[in-house]
C-alpha cells in the first residue's frame, strides 16, 4: 500500500490544488475547514444566548441584540453546519472509498457545490453586517420577516443559493452509489453510512427546491408586494409556514440520517459484530426520506390549520418515529454477544443513544395532539430539538470525526483527552438542555429575552435557566478541548495505522496510512458484507481453526 | 398565585387541564421505562461483551424472530395508544360548549386587548369561574399566539383571520397569558393577566367598566393609550421605547429621518397615528403599525391627541 510521497495530501502542493481540487477528499477537508469555523461561531452566538437568559432581566444584550443573536445562531446552526456538514465533510471524504470508486460521479459539480455554499455563507454574513439587522428567528415566519428589514433579502438570498450546494452535493451522491460501485459491491454490502446518505441524497434533492421557491416568493413579496403572504395584501398567513416546514421536516431527516449512518458503522465496528437488522436499517433510512415530506402539519397543531389535518399529521408522525424507535433497539442490540471496544468514538456512538433517545422519546409527548398545544413554542420544544440535533446529529458527527480522523489526517489524537472531554460533552450537555424541559412544561414559552415578569407566578424559572447557562460553558471547555487536542494531533500526534480500529469496510482494510489520490491502486472486489469480521482475514490473519 | 403544581406542571386550573396532565404524565412514565430499558440493556450489553483481545473474532449472533416482533409490536401498540388518547383530548380542546360566554381579543405588537358583550374593554382579561368562555381572536400585525400554561390551551392569533380558543378556569384566582409565537422586540414582555373572578364579582366588573360616555375626550384618550396599546411603544415618563415618549411631545420641533423638521402640531400629531410611516422621527424605525387609521373613529383619534397634548 501506498506510504509517504504518494497519497492525497502530498500529491500535489499549493494553494491552487486545494482551491482548485476535484478530489472528493480535498474537498471534504475544505468543507470541514468552513463548516468547523460556522460551528465556532453559532456556538459562540449560544453562549452569548445563555448568559443573557442566565439570570433575570437584561443581562449582557437588550431585547433587539438578543433577537438578532439567537436568529443568527439558527441560521448559522441550521443551513451553515448540521444541515452540510456530514454529507460535506464525512460524505465526501468516506463515500466513494467505502464503495471502491475513484471519486464521486461529477468531481467538478462537487467542487461548485462547496463555492455555493460559501458564496451563500458570505452573502449571510454580508447581509449581517453590512445591510441590517435580521432578528426573525431562522423560520423567517411572515408577515413577520415581510415587515423585517431588508437584511432578510440577504439572509433568504443565502439560504437559496446554499440549497443548490446541498441539492449538488444529494445528487452526486446518488448517482455515484448508483453507478460506481466496486466489482462485488452489492447493494446489500453498502455499509449503512452509505446507505444513510444516499437516502439524505434523496431528500435533499428533492425537499430543497421547496425552500428555494418559498425563499423567492418571499423576496418577490418584499421587494414587489404580491400578497402571497401578508394577510394586508391579500395572502393567506399560514401559507408560508405550510412552505417553509414542507423543506424544513425533511431537512430534520438531512440532518439526522447521515448521523444514524455513522451511528451505524460505529456500532458494528466497535461491538465487532453485524449490525442487528442491517437491511431494516437500510430500508427504513430510505422509507424515512419519502415518509418525511407527509408529516410537515405536526410543527402546526395551534397554527390555525384544520382539526382534521392536525390529526392525519399527528398519526403519519408516529409512523415514522416507530421505525427510528426499532433503529435504536438494533444499535443496542448490536452489542450482544459483540466485542465492545471502549475508544473515543465509541462513546460518543453511546452517547448518541442516551441523548437520540431522549429527543426520540420526547418527540412522542410533542407528537401527540392535547399535550403539543400546551408544549408548541416553550422550552420543552427548545430542548427535544436540541437533543435530536445536537444530541444527535451533532454527536454523531463528532463521533464521525473522531472513527475516520486517522485515515483524514494520518494521527492519532491522544486517547485520554478524547475521553475527558467527551465526558465534558456529555455532562455539560444534559446539565444545559435538561432543565430546558422542566422551563417549557411549567410554561416559558421560546425565544424569549426575559422571565422576569413571570417570576412571580414561577419563581423556579431563575435557577432552572441559571443551571442551563452553566451546563452551556460545560458544554463548551468540552468541545474546545477537543479543537485543541485535535490541533495537536494535526501536527504533533503520532502517525496513525491504516486500520487503527480492526474495521472491515474498505476505506481501512484497502488503503494505507493516508488514502492515494486515487484511492485505489487496483479497483478492489469485494467478496463480503461491510461488518462481516468473521470472514476478515485480511484485517485479522487467517482465522485460528478450533 | 403561586402556580405551584409539580416540576413537570403548573398547577391545573381549567376543566381540560386534568386531561391533558393524565395523557402528559403517562408518556412521561411510559417513556422513563422504555429509557431505563434501554439504557440498562445498553450498560450490560457494554460491560458484560467488552473487548477481552484484539482478536476477538465474537460469532453471528442469530436475530431472534420474537424478539424483533416485540419490539415493532409493543413501540406501535403504544403509540397507536397515546395517539387516540391524544386526539380525544384534541377534541375536547377544540370544540367549545354551545353556552360560551364570548370574549374578543385583539393582539398587537406587543399587547393584549379584551372587549365584553356589554362593550367594556381591559388589558388583562377578566372571566367567571367555571364557566366556558370562548375567545375569538385576531392580530393587528404579525402572528402572536395566546398561551396560559395554567389552563393548558394554546392558540397562534392571526391577521385576517380569526382563531379561536375556549377554556373554562376551575379557580377564582390570577394567571398568566403569556404570547408563545415570536413576533419582535418586546415579544417576552407581551403578557397580561387572566382574573377568574365569581359569576357575581365578574359582573360587577363588567359594569364598572362599561364605557358610558361620560369621560373628557382627554380621559377618553387615555383609555385608548392603554386599550389600544400605545404604551408597549410610547412611554409617559420620558423614557424612549421603540417610539418617542409622549412627555413633552406636543409642540416640540421634530427631525425627520428624510432630513426634514416640523413642529408637532395637532395635525402632525393626527398624521403620526393614521400614516406613522409618512414621517420617521430621527433615532427610530417604522414599525408602527397601519391600522389604526382603519381601527379608530375620528372622536377616538381627537381624544388621543387631546391626551398626548396633555403629556407636558
Amino acid at each position: 500500500m501506498s506510504e509517504g510521497s504518494h497519497n492525497y495530501l502530498s500529491a500535489r502542493k499549493g494553494l491552487w490544488s486545494w482551491l482548485a481540487t476535484t478530489d472528493h477528499k480535498r474537498i471534504g477537508i475544505l468543507y470541514a475547514m468552513a463548516c468547523g469555523t460556522f460551528f465556532l461561531l453559532g456556538g459562540i452566538l449560544a453562549t452569548f444566548v445563555r448568559t443573557e437568559l442566565g439570570t433575570p432581566g437584561e443581562t449582557i444584550l437588550d431585547q433587539d441584540g438578543y433577537n438578532q443573536i439567537f436568529t443568527l445562531h439558527g441560521v448559522v446552526m441550521v443551513f451553515l453546519v448540521i444541515i452540510p456538514a456530514i454529507p460535506g465533510i464525512l460524505g465526501n471524504f468516506v463515500l466513494p472509498i467505502q464503495i471502491g470508486a475513484k471519486d464521486v460521479a461529477f468531481p467538478r459539480l462537487n467542487l461548485a457545490s462547496w463555492y455555493l455554499f460559501i458564496a451563500g455563507a458570505l452573502m449571510a454574513v454580508f447581509g449581517w453586517l453590512f445591510v441590517g439587522n435580521v432578528d426573525t428567528g431562522w423560520t423567517f415566519y411572515t408577515p413577520y420577516s415581510s415587515g423585517a428589514s431588508n437584511a432578510v433579502l440577504w439572509l433568504t438570498s443565502a439560504v437559496f443559493v446554499a440549497g443548490f450546494a446541498s441539492i449538488f452535493t444529494g445528487l452526486n451522491f446518488i448517482v455515484t452509489v448508483h453507478k460506481m460501485r466496486a466489482p462485488g459491491m452489492t447493494w446489500n454490502r453498502l455499509p449503512l453510512f452509505v446507505w444513510a446518505i444516499y437516502a439524505t441524497g434523496i431528500v435533499q434533492v428533492l425537499a430543497t427546491p421547496v425552500i428555494g421557491i418559498t425563499m423567492v416568493l418571499l423576496f418577490l413579496e418584499k421587494l414587489m408586494q404580491i400578497g402571497i403572504f401578508d394577510p394586508a395584501l391579500g395572502g393567506d398567513p399560514v401559507l408560508f409556514q405550510h412552505f417553509f416546514w414542507f423543506y424544513s421536516h425533511p431537512a430534520v431527516y438531512i440532518m439526522i440520517l447521515p448521523a444514524m449512518g455513522i451511528i451505524s458503522d460505529l456500532m458494528g465496528t466497535f461491538s465487532r459484530q453485524q449490525v442487528s437488522g442491517y437491511t431494516f436499517i437500510a430500508l427504513s433510512s430510505v422509507a424515512i426520506a419519502f415518509l418525511g415530506f407527509l408529516v410537515w402539519g405536526h410543527h402546526m397543531f395551534v397554527a390555525g390549520q384544520s382539526a382534521l389535518s392536525s390529526i392525519i399529521f399527528s398519526m403519519l408522525t408516529f409512523l415514522i418515529g416507530i421505525p427510528t424507535g426499532i433503529k435504536v433497539f438494533n444499535w443496542v442490540a448490536t452489542m450482544y454477544k459483540g466485542s465492545v471496544w471502549l475508544r473515543t468514538p465509541m462513546i460518543y456512538a453511546l452517547m448518541f443513544l442516551f441523548l437520540f433517545s431522549i429527543g426520540g422519546l420526547t418527540g412522542i409527548m410533542v407528537g401527540v395532539l392535547a399535550v403539543d398545544v400546551h408544549l408548541h413554542d416553550t422550552y420543552f420544544v427548545v430542548a427535544h430539538f436540541h437533543y435530536v440535533m445536537m444530541g444527535g446529529a451533532l454527536i454523531g458527527l463528532i463521533g464521525g470525526l473522531h472513527y475516520w480522523w486517522p485515515k483524514i489526517t494520518g494521527r492519532m489524537y491522544n486517547e485520554t483527552a478524547g475521553v475527558i472531554a467527551a465526558i465534558l460533552v456529555f455532562i455539560g450537555f444534559n446539565v444545559t438542555f435538561f432543565p430546558q424541559f422542566f422551563l417549557g412544561s411549567r410554561g416559558m414559552p421560546r425565544r424569549y429575552h426575559d422571565y422576569t415578569e413571570l417570576l412571580p407566578n414561577f419563581p423556579e424559572f431563575a435557577p432552572l435557566n441559571l443551571v442551563s447557562t452553566i451546563g452551556s460553558y460545560i458544554l463548551a471547555v468540552g468541545l474546545l478541548m477537543i479543537l485543541v487536542y485535535a490541533l495537536y494531533s494535526l501536527f504533533k500526534g503520532p502517525k496513525a495505522p491504516a486500520n487503527p480500529w480492526g474495521a472491515c469496510t474498505l476505506e481501512w482494510t484497502h488503503t494505507g496510512r493516508l488514502p492515494d489520490e486515487h484511492n485505489f491502486h487496483e479497483t478492489p472486489l469485494v467478496t463480503r458484507g461491510p461488518y462481516d469480521f468473521r470472514l476478515a482475514d485480511d484485517v485479522f490473519g487467517p482465522k485460528e481453526e478450533d | 398565585m403561586n402556580e405551584q403544581g409539580s416540576i413537570w406542571l403548573p398547577e391545573p386550573a381549567s376543566t381540560v387541564a386534568g386531561d391533558v396532565d393524565s395523557l402528559f404524565y403517562f408518556i412521561l412514565v411510559t417513556s422513563v421505562i422504555i429509557f431505563v430499558g434501554v439504557m440498562g440493556a445498553m450498560v450490560t450489553f457494554a460491560w458484560r461483551y467488552r473487548r477481552r483481545s484484539e482478536n476477538d473474532r465474537p460469532q453471528p449472533v442469530r436475530e431472534s424472530k420474537l424478539v424483533e416482533a416485540s419490539w415493532i409490536a409493543i413501540p406501535s401498540i403504544l403509540v397507536a395508544v397515546v395517539f387516540v388518547w391524544g386526539f380525544r383530548v384534541f377534541l375536547e380542546l377544540g370544540i367549545a360548549p354551545p353556552n360560551s360566554y364570548e370574549i374578543n381579543v385583539t393582539a398587537r405588537k406587543w399587547s393584549w386587548s379584551f372587549s365584553y358583550p356589554n362593550g367594556a374593554v381591559s388589558t388583562d382579561l377578566h372571566v367567571p369561574v367555571n364557566r366556558p368562555v370562548k375567545l375569538r381572536m385576531i392580530s393587528d400585525d404579525v402572528i402572536h399566539s395566546f398561551f396560559v400554561p395554567a389552563f393548558r390551551v394554546k392558540a397562534d392569533v392571526l391577521q385576517g383571520r380569526y382563531s379561536y380558543v375556549w377554556f373554562e378556569a376551575t379557580r377564582a384566582d390570577t394567571f398568566n397569558i403569556v404570547c408563545a409565537e415570536y413576533c419582535g422586540t418586546a415579544h417576552s414582555d407581551m403578557y397580561a393577566n387572566v382574573v377568574v373572578q365569581s359569576q357575581d364579582d365578574f359582573e360587577g366588573w363588567l359594569v364598572e367598566n362599561m364605557d358610558d360616555g361620560s369621560l373628557t375626550p382627554a380621559r377618553r384618550g387615555e383609555r385608548s393609550y392603554e386599550l389600544e396599546g400605545c404604551w408597549p411603544c410610547h412611554s409617559l415618563d420620558g423614557t424612549t421605547l421603540a417610539g418617542p415618549t409622549f412627555l413633552g411631545l406636543a409642540g416640540r420641533t421634530r427631525n425627520f429621518t428624510d432630513g426634514t423638521s416640523a413642529v408637532a402640531d395637532d395635525n402632525y400629531l393626527r398624521m403620526s397615528i393614521v400614516n406613522p410611516a409618512q414621517q420617521v422621527v430621527e433615532g427610530f424605525l417604522p414599525v408602527m403599525p397601519q391600522q389604526y387609521a382603519l381601527d379608530l373613529s375620528t372622536e377616538e383619534i381627537d381624544a388621543l391627541v387631546e391626551f398626548i397634548k396633555e403629556q407636558q
